[in-house]
C-alpha cells in the first residue's frame, strides 16, 4: 500500500485520534486494574472503565500546586513536553494510506522526537525545585541511556530492509511479509522502548511509588493531567509506529487501510497495557545493564541478519 | 544573498562561542562556548554545501565530521572535568593552572 | 517566505546562544544552548538537508540532556538561586569575540563568493550516504577510530578506580598534589564555600562509567 501526505487540516483529526487512543489506553488500564477495585474506599466511585473520565474531570477542577522557588518556565516546558512529543511522533505515523507529514526521513524524525523526552521528563522533574521529582527526572535520564541505543538500532532494521528512511516506504516494503516476522528481536526491543518512552511497566521507576510518585509528585490539577495524558499518548504514538514499522501498517483483508491501522495499534496498545502489571519495575542501573549487555548485542545481531538478507536479495 | 545571511549567522554563533570560552571560569561553561563555536561551523558547512557546490557531497560529510568532533569534545571534556574534580576538587580553569607545567 | 523563516530561526539561535552566558540557572543555560541547536537544525532543513538537520537536533538535544547533568554536578549554584559572577577576562573576551565577529562578517560580505556549481541532488540523504560508503569512506573510518579511542580514553580518565583498576588504592597518584607543593592552595581557600552546595556530594561516577564495572 502506498502512503501519501495529507493536507494541512489533517493535523486536527490526527491529534483527536491520538487523544482518543490515549483515553482508550487509560480506560483499558483501569479495567485491568483489579487491585484497586476491592479496597479503594471512597476514592473509587462508579465502574472501573469510567474511572479515567472521572479522574480527568477531577484534575480539571483541581488547583495546581506551587512550590518554593520553582523554575516555572522550565516546569511548564517539561509538563507539556511529553504530550507535544507524542503529537510530533504521531505526525509521521501513517494511518492506512495517509500520513500527516510525509517526511523523507520520518524514522529519524521519530528518533529525534523521542530524544527530546530526555529533556522534557528531566525538566518536569527539575522545574518544581522539589526532591522527589528531581530524583524521578534523573532516573529517567539514567534509564534513557539504557534504552536509547537499542531503540536506535531497532529503528535502523526496518529502514535497512526497506532501503529508505521514510515510514511510508517501510510500510510499502512489507507487502507479503511483515517485518515483525523476520526481525522479531528488533520488534520486541522497539516495543520495550515504547514502554520506556511512556515511563511504563518495568520502566516506571521515574514515577515510582518509592519516590512518592517521582516526576508526578508535585504535579497537580491540569499539570498532572497533561503529564498523564502525555504518557498514554506516547504509548499510543509508539504503538502506531510499531504497527507501521513492523506490522504492515494498514495492510489487511476486507477492512479499509485506516481501520486496520487503528485496530492493530489498539491491539499493540492493549498488549502494552496488559503487560504492565505482569512485569516488575526495574531500577535504572538494571535497565542500563540489560540495555547494553543484552538488548544492544541482540539487536545488532538482528541488524546483521537483516543486512545480510538485503544484500543477498540484491 | 542567502549565503551571506547564513554565514553571518555562523559568524555570530562562533563569536558568541569565543566569548563564552574566553570569559567563563568554569570548565563546563567553557565547553558550552566550544559547542556554540562548533554550532557556527555546522551552519557554515551546510551553507557552503548548498550555495556553492551542492553536487559534491563534501559539505554534508563535513557536517557529519563536525557533529562527531562535537561528541568527542563532550566526552573528553567531561572525563577530564570529572578527573580534575576528583583529584583537586577543582571545577574552575584557573584552579587547574598547574596543568600548564 | 524562506528568508523570513530563516531570519526567525537565526534570531532564535543567536539570542538563545547568547542567553547561555547570561542566565544564572545552569538548567536554563543548558537548554538555551539546546534551543540554539534546534534552531540551527531547523535552518538546515531550509537547505534541503532533511537528514542532517534532524540528526543535528537529535544529537544536540541528547548531548544537552547529558550536559545538564554535568553542569549541575560540577557548578556551584546550579539553580541560579544565588546569583554570582563566574567570569574572568572581562575586558578581553568581549573585545576579542567582537573583533572576531567583525572580521568574519567583513570577510563574508567582501569575499566574492564563486558561482554555484551543480544542483542539489534529488535526495541529498542518499547522496551523503553513498559518499560515506564510497568516495568518503576513509573519513568515516577515521572518525570511527577516533570515536572508539574517545570511549576508551574517557572511561579511563573518568572511572573512579583510576587507570589501574582495583590494584590502585583510591586517590593514589592524585594524592601527591595535596601534600607538599600546595602551590594552588590560595585558589583553593578562596573557594572555601565550595563544598557547601549540594551538587558536589553526588559526583560518585559519571553515568557512562558505571557500565564499565566488571
Amino acid at each position: 500500500m502506498t502512503v501519501t501526505g495529507a493536507p494541512m487540516w489533517a493535523v486536527v483529526p490526527a491529534a483527536a485520534v491520538l487523544l482518543v487512543m490515549a483515553l482508550a489506553a487509560a480506560v483499558l488500564d483501569a479495567v485491568f486494574d483489579t487491585a484497586a477495585a476491592g479496597g479503594g474506599g471512597t476514592a473509587v466511585h462508579g465502574r472501573r472503565w469510567s474511572r479515567p473520565l472521572v479522574e480527568v474531570a477531577r484534575l480539571m477542577r483541581q488547583r495546581g500546586r506551587t512550590t518554593v522557588e520553582p523554575d516555572r518556565l522550565l516546569w511548564r516546558i517539561g509538563t507539556a513536553g511529553p504530550l507535544v512529543a507524542a503529537l510530533l511522533m504521531a505526525a509521521v505515523v501513517p494511518v492506512g494510506g495517509t500520513v500527516v507529514a510525509d517526511l523523507p526521513v520520518g524514522i529519524v524524525w521519530f528518533n529525534a522526537v523521542d530524544v527530546t523526552l530526555w529533556a522534557a521528563v528531566w525538566l518536569a522533574g527539575w522545574g518544581p525545585n522539589s526532591v522527589y521529582p528531581l530524583i524521578g527526572g534523573y532516573r529517567f535520564v539514567a534509564q534513557a541511556l539504557g534504552y536509547e541505543l537499542p531503540l536506535m538500532f531497532a529503528l535502523t532494521a526496518p529502514a535497512v530492509a526497506a532501503g529508505s528512511l521514510s515510514v511510508g516506504e517501510v510500510v510499502r516494503a512489507q507487502q507479503g511479509l511483515w517485518f515483525a516476522v523476520w526481525m522479531p528481536v528488533a520488534f520486541v526491543v522497539f516495543l520495550g522502548a515504547v514502554a520506556a518512552l511512556g515511563v511504563w511497566g518495568p520502566f516506571s521507576s521515574p514515577v515510582g511509588r518509592d519516590a512518592a510518585g517521582g516526576v508526578l509528585a508535585e504535579a497537580a490539577g491540569v499539570d498532572r493531567l497533561l503529564l498523564l495524558t502525555g504518557r498514554y499518548a506516547l504509548l499510543a504514538a509508539g504503538s502506531g509506529m510499531a504497527v507501521a514499522l513492523f506490522l504492515g501498517g494498514g495492510a489487511g483483508p476486507w477492512l479499509p487501510g485506516w481501520a486496520w491501522s487503528l485496530l492493530k495499534t489498539l491491539a499493540v496498545l492493549a498488549a502494552l497495557v496488559a503487560l504492565r502489571r505482569r512485569l516488575p519495575v526495574l531500577r535504572p542501573e538494571r535497565i542500563v545493564r540489560l540495555g547494553w549487555l543484552v538488548a544492544l548485542p541482540a539487536v545488532l545481531l538482528q541488524l546483521l541478519v537483516v543486512s545480510a538478507v538485503v544484500v543477498a536479495k540484491g | 544573498m542567502m549565503l551571506e545571511l547564513f554565514l553571518l549567522l555562523a559568524s555570530a554563533l562562533f563569536a558568541i562561542g569565543v566569548y563564552g570560552a574566553l570569559s567563563q571560569q568554569t570548565v563546563v561553561m567553557v565547553m558550552m562556548g566550544l559547542e556554540l563555536m562548533v554550532n557556527g561551523v555546522i551552519v557554515a558547512a551546510a551553507a557552503f554545501w548548498y550555495f556553492l557546490a551542492p553536487a559534491a557531497p563534501d559539505g554534508q560529510v563535513l557536517v557529519l565530521v563536525v557533529i562527531a568532533a562535537m561528541t568527542v569534545d563532550m566526552a573528553m571534556g567531561f572525563a577530564v572535568v570529572t578527573l580534575l574534580f576528583r583529584a583537586r576538587d577543582a571545577d574552575m580553569t584557573d584552579m587547574a593552572a598547574e596543568l600548564k607545567r | 517566505m524562506q528568508i523570513a523563516l530563516f531570519c526567525v530561526l537565526a534570531v532564535v539561535a543567536v539570542v538563545s546562544g547568547a542567553a547561555v552566558f547570561v542566565v544564572d540557572s545552569m538548567a536554563r543555560a543548558t537548554y538555551a544552548l539546546a534551543l540554539s541547536f534546534v534552531a540551527v537544525g531547523a535552518s538546515l532543513l531550509l537547505l534541503d538537508l532533511a537528514y542532517l538537520g534532524v540528526v543535528t537536533i537529535l544529537m544536540m538535544v541528547m548531548e544537552m540532556a547529558i550536559m545538564a547533568v554535568f553542569m549541575i554536578m560540577f557548578m556551584m549554584n546550579p539553580a541560579g538561586l544565588m546569583p554570582m559572577s563566574m567570569l574572568h577576562n572581562r575586558r578581553g573576551a568581549p573585545a576579542i569575540s567582537g573583533g572576531i565577529f567583525l572580521a568574519l562578517g567583513a570577510l563574508v560580505l567582501l569575499v566574492p563568493w564563486p558561482e554555484r556549481r551543480g544542483t542539489v541532488p534529488a535526495d541529498p540523504t542518499r547522496a551523503v550516504g553513498e559518499a560515506i560508503m564510497g568516495s568518503k569512506m576513509l573519513v568515516m573510518i577515521g572518525v570511527s577510530a577516533v570515536l572508539f579511542t574517545t570511549i576508551v580514553a574517557a572511561l579511563v580518565l573518568a572511572t573512579s578506580r583510576g587507570r589501574y583498576g582495583d590494584d590502585e588504592p583510591a586517590g593514589y597518584g592524585h594524592g601527591e598534589s595535596h601534600g607538599p607543593h600546595n602551590g594552588h592552595g590560595g585558589g583553593h581557600d578562596a573557594h572555601a564555600g565550595h563544598g557547601g552546595h549540594g551538587g558536589h556530594g553526588t559526583h560518585a561516577a559519571p553515568p557512562a562509567a558505571e557500565g564499565s564495572g566488571t
